[in-house]
């Protein structure tokens, strides 16, 4: 899987509002003003058509930062 | 694995009925208005037609049947088959095909009989319809498909409110001994609390627990009687099985994907859908969306994609792929042909 500063592109373009370079690692994604509940849906899309991983609500549950979610899909990648 | 091929059917019309009533995603002030925008572009649902109290599927499903039999000029005493899918009947018992027979003024020669079956539920309806048919014994067959799912529903719940619509369709089929229609068929149990009613059934009878509100997170209050929805499971079961169920379809029925017309998903959330679009690597233009005017509109949602978006194409010969998938869980989809289907302008009653 590429590097997390690619993976942190992607998702700063997926969320509106976001400004392109302010997401770190250690971001806790669900503090982020800007977060909703249907980003999650967008992070299991976005998982399935970039990486080809399946990511369940659980997987994501079970993470607290953008570093956590990366290490879920690149394990499986 | 669940694959059959059924021979000597083909579907001859498809009609549909929706309420009159809209609800407009963009009124929706439950929730802020960047969530609301954000809502309406991932799911792609702007509005959705939600049916008064006092109205049942049946209603539904009855109007647009008899639309159907009038276009089609069937003569009522040779349809032999009635079969009901929904999740929303007009009472326990009797089952709802049995008082459509009745009330669509049908012989009591027809076989008529209920299946509860939702998002999947039109093409698990289309293969027991195709199976039967394919015996020779019967001529000619309606499959009602259809779902008041907004009475199980408060806008209280952000989770569930602004997705589902109501809707119910009539499905013309009849037997023809060049028709052939191609079936995968799967289950799930294990993943039943994605989408439930927990109370009203045997399981756990109504009590005075029942109707009590839950506040389970910001802008989600529902009691036990609402419908329950853990959308980040079904999305995730969704974009993994669905795209995976269609790829053995495929293998099954021997036929090029590229050569399908047609791919008419479930309609249930336009991120959901264009992720298993995108895995399937299917071109926008094959894959229509009635979600953006009616919604989820659960077991009637893929005979409405077809009546709303494809009634002129499908009058002339067309190669199609269906696929539902949702609660249960329970996902299937079928490859067939067709020559000219009947289509008639949706019906608001």
């Amino acid at each position: 899987m590429e590097d997390i500063a690619v993976f942190i592109k992607k998702i700063e373009g997926e969320i509106d509002g976001l400004t392109p370079g302010t997401l770190t690692p250690d971001a806790k994604f669900r503090d982020l003003p800007e977060w909703s509940s249907m980003h999650a849906l967008i992070l299991i899309a976005l998982s399935e058509t970039e990486y080809d991983v399946s990511i369940s609500g659980e997987d994501l549950r079970g993470c607290k930062t953008v570093q956590d979610i990366y290490n879920v899909i690149s394990s499986r990648s | 694995m669940a694959f059959f091929a059924a021979t000597g059917v083909r579907i001859k019309g498809i009609a549909a009925a929706v309420p009159k009533g809209i609800e407009d995603n963009r009124d929706y002030d439950k929730i802020s208005e960047p969530e609301r925008n954000l809502l309406i572009k991932t799911t792609g649902i702007a509005t959705r037609h939600v049916a008064e109290k006092g109205t049942t599927t049946g209603d539904l499903c009855q109007v647009a049947a008899e639309k159907l039999i009038t276009e089609l000029k069937w003569d009522k005493s040779e349809i032999d088959l009635v079969i009901f899918v929904s999740q929303s009947p007009d009472h326990f018992l009797p089952a709802t095909s049995i008082l459509l027979q009745h009330k669509l003024g049908l012989p009591k020669t027809t076989a008529a009989f209920d299946i509860s079956l939702g998002c999947s539920g039109y093409v698990y309806g289309l293969s027991v319809i195709s199976g039967m048919l394919s015996t020779g014994g019967f001529r000619k067959a309606l499959l009602l498909a259809g779902d008041i799912s907004t009475h199980a529903m408060t806008p209280d719940d952000k989770s569930t409110w602004p997705l589902f619509g109501d809707a119910g369709t009539a499905t013309a089929i009849e037997h023809d001994a060049d028709g052939k229609i191609f079936f995968n068929l799967q289950s799930d149990g294990s993943g039943a609390n994605a989408i439930i009613i927990p109370d009203g059934g045997l399981r756990h009878p109504i009590s005075d627990k029942t109707y009590i509100n839950e506040e389970v997170e910001k802008g989600v209050v529902r009691h036990r009687r609402n419908l329950w929805l853990n959308g980040l499971d079904v999305f995730n079961f969704s974009v993994r099985e669905a795209p995976a169920n269609m790829k053995a379809l495929i293998e099954f029925a021997k036929i090029n994907a590229g050569d399908v017309d047609h791919f008419i998903f479930h309609q249930a959330n336009l991120l959901m859908n264009e992720t298993i679009r995108k895995k399937l690597k299917i071109p926008v233009e094959k894959v229509p969306y009635s979600l953006p005017a009616f919604g989820n509109t659960s077991s009637a949602s893929i005979p409405l994609t077809i009546v709303a978006n494809l009634q002129k194409q499908a009058q002339s010969p067309q190669k199609w792929i269906f696929s539902g998938f949702g609660v249960g869980l329970s996902w299937a989809s079928c490859y067939l042909e067709t020559d000219s289907i009947v289509c008639p302008e949706v019906v608001y009653i």
